[in-house]
């Protein structure tokens, strides 16, 4: 199974570029100057060095022994990306994107977000390199994110409220498509996770491969041979599309992807586009899309603001169709339950996006027993999530 | 030949400019929108572009957002939209009507039943804004086969070799969006226009419509000193919500054809 696209983007049959033919050029330019990039072992080298020394990669893998008892089963080992600079993932993928639009001569960054991640790694990045900075985000995202508002206003970002639909990721990032629609000759978008239009999905996941890279020697290194099971959650699915790649290969390894249950699926309330969603066309792919009967885009729902969005990476859609991953969903509830448990078992406060691969690892840890071993990717820290974690208990 | 060939032939013959009008179809509701548009046509458009509602709409500024959430709200589906083209088509044979939407709702109806179902309603093609010439060709070959056009969309950014590419097959008029930015009314037509529309009619024969921020008469006349047509989207819309499309086109015929504003 090849895991590149073909020439213009497509994974089988999802992927794509469908977008207006104002941005097609910049898309074709884009594209060329990604793989002139990555061709130029100087610019790999300045990413590298950059992963290591401001991001503070590589980062460790760390074997949770009382979450590891807590389950009763196999072992499972964290992919702490909380311990990168900013607190999450995110930042690889902007670091990366940085630094090519500094090749391209660009001077200007602008970003959607949902969980403000995404806006934080982007507005950290444009302080780094000197460039401007606009982050495009949902009203109700504004409300419930707002430490990471604060930070992105810190590093001279301009926040732009989006008002219109749900007022979460989805509405961002329509928001920031139609703002590059008219400032595309000057600005470069940063889209967050791999979804989008090509070449995005397969540049993200680049960036983002680093996870799975390190991962996979330190899980060599740590237990002489390679993990059941590697989980990680999944909104447009950028940290997992990171952490699988390294283990693509390994067809002994289950990949596990974990989608936001939300209320249950049960209720329509969640953000499991593969397993509830149809094939459709959002935000420049052909992917799997919550909609409804008619293709109109139906709102997603989950206590985590970083998976509520009713779309998923195009390459997920393909590896949820080829079975090269599987897919399940973990309600707000049971997320909440392993945000909680991460916290008191291991003095580590998870973001609620990952505590919803926390929760799957556990039960995979359960299922495989002892003598398994699990690596779950911790894709960011939870101090962003405290506000909603206490209003909600309140 | 089909209607917007004829439309174009017969514009050339009398040595007019064509009046294209883009319209939410189901904006507020389908009876209310049904009347506006047949009300524009009336005061004289050439050509309709029915808007296809979407919840998503990417290439559209807040006017054009707004009515696709009005027809929304008030259930309209891509099959409803169906049913006012037939409707049209009874009472006027020879305007050409163009569906105009996003892809996903194209796409979830199926590709081969949106051919033959707007070919049997008595649609003229399809324009559908977030599927570049790359992505056409699954829709493309049935609506081919069905006799509908695909309308093609050229911008700003266009470089002329891809320009060419893109129209190499292309059928009926080309769209030219006359600024770089979603739909929505502007103070001003940009300035090198007539370059810009001559370097399109070395590579097409095909008529050439411009649109995207005309808002008014005097400023579709400057849109259409070197250009086949003009579009006119938001600022139609906008009136029709005001209750004054029919108005609004006889103020832009008026504009197109020189004629100062009835007083």
């Amino acid at each position: 199974m090849s895991h590149q696209p073909d020439a213009s983007g497509h994974f089988g049959t999802f992927g794509g570029r469908y977008v207006g033919e104002t941005l097609m050029p910049a898309l074709i330019e884009l594209e060329r100057a990604y793989r002139d990039a990555m061709a130029d072992p100087a610019f790999v080298q300045e990413f590298r060095d950059c992963l290591r020394d401001y991001v503070g990669r590589p980062s460790p893998l760390y074997l949770a022994r009382r979450l590891t008892e807590h389950f009763g089963g196999a072992r499972i080992y964290l992919k702490r990306e909380d311990l990168n600079h900013t607190g999450a993932h995110k930042i690889n993928n902007t670091v990366g994107q940085g630094l090519l639009a500094r090749r391209m001569g660009k001077h200007r960054l602008m970003a959607e977000t949902g969980a403000g991640q995404h806006g934080v790694a982007t507005a950290t990045v444009a302080a780094l390199l000197g460039m401007e900075c606009l982050v495009y985000m949902g009203e109700e995202d504004i409300r419930r994110q707002a430490p990471n508002v604060k930070r992105m206003k810190l590093l001279n970002a301009r926040v732009v409220p989006v008002t219109s639909g749900t007022r979460t990721l989805k509405d961002a990032m329509s928001e920031a498509l139609r703002a590059w629609t008219a400032e595309v000759r000057t600005t470069f978008y940063v889209i967050g996770t791999v979804a989008g239009p090509h070449p995005y999905p397969i540049m993200v996941r680049d960036f983002q491969s680093v996870i799975g890279t390190e991962a996979r020697a330190q899980v060599l290194e740590h237990v002489g041979r390679l993990p059941d099971a590697v989980v990680a959650c999944v909104g447009g699915g950028s940290n997992a599309a990171g952490i699988f790649s390294g283990f693509l290969d390994d067809v002994a390894v289950q990949l596990v992807g974990v989608e936001a249950g939300g209320h249950g699926l049960a209720t329509g309330e969640h953000a499991a586009s593969i397993h509830a969603g149809q094939i459709g066309i959002l935000h420049g792919c052909r992917s799997y899309v919550l909609q409804s009967a008619s293709g109109q885009i139906q709102n997603a729902h989950s206590i985590s603001a970083g998976l509520d969005y009713p779309g998923v990476g195009p390459q997920h859609a393909y590896w949820a169709q080829t079975g090269r991953a599987t897919y399940c969903a973990v309600t707000d509830d049971e997320a909440m339950d392993a945000f909680h448990l991460l916290t008191q078992l291991e003095g580590i406060i998870p973001a609620l996006e990952s505590a919803h691969a926390i929760c799957e690892a556990g039960r995979r840890a359960q299922a495989l027993g002892k003598g398994g071993v699990v690596v779950a990717c911790l894709s960011g820290r939870g101090d962003k999530d405290l506000d909603s974690v206490l209003a909600m208990e309140r | 030949m089909n209607r917007i060939d004829q439309t174009f032939s017969k514009l050339k013959r009398e040595g007019r400019k064509g009046l294209v009008g883009y319209l939410t179809a189901g904006d507020p509701n389908l009876a209310a929108s049904e009347r506006n548009i047949r009300a524009a046509i009336d005061a004289g458009l050439d050509v309709l572009e029915l808007g296809v509602p979407f919840s998503d709409p990417t290439a559209d500024g807040p006017t054009i957002q707004e009515a696709a959430q009005r027809a929304l709200a008030a259930g309209t589906t891509l099959a409803d939209v169906l049913g006012m083209v037939s409707r049209l088509r009874r009472d006027y044979a020879d305007i050409p009507i163009v569906l105009f939407g996003y892809a996903n709702p194209f796409y979830r109806y199926g590709f081969d039943r949106i051919a033959e179902d707007a070919a049997r309603a008595g649609a003229d093609g399809l324009l559908v804004v977030d599927m570049p010439f790359e992505e056409s060709e699954e829709l493309r070959a049935p609506l081919v086969k069905h006799g509908l056009c695909f309308i093609l969309l050229v911008a700003p950014t266009t470089p002329p070799g891809r320009a060419a590419a893109i129209l190499a097959g292309a059928q009926g008029f080309v769209y030219y969006i006359m600024v770089t930015g979603v739909t929505g009314a502007r103070e001003s037509v940009v300035s090198d226009l007539a370059a810009q529309i001559g370097a399109l009619r070395q590579v097409t024969g095909l008529p050439i419509a411009v649109g995207f921020g005309v808002s008014n008469g005097a400023q579709a006349r400057d849109a259409a000193t070197t250009a086949d047509a003009v579009v006119v989207g938001s600022a139609l819309v906008r009136a029709a919500h005001e209750g004054r499309a029919g108005a609004f086109v006889r103020e832009l015929r008026d504009g197109l054809s020189g004629r100062s504003p009835a007083a």
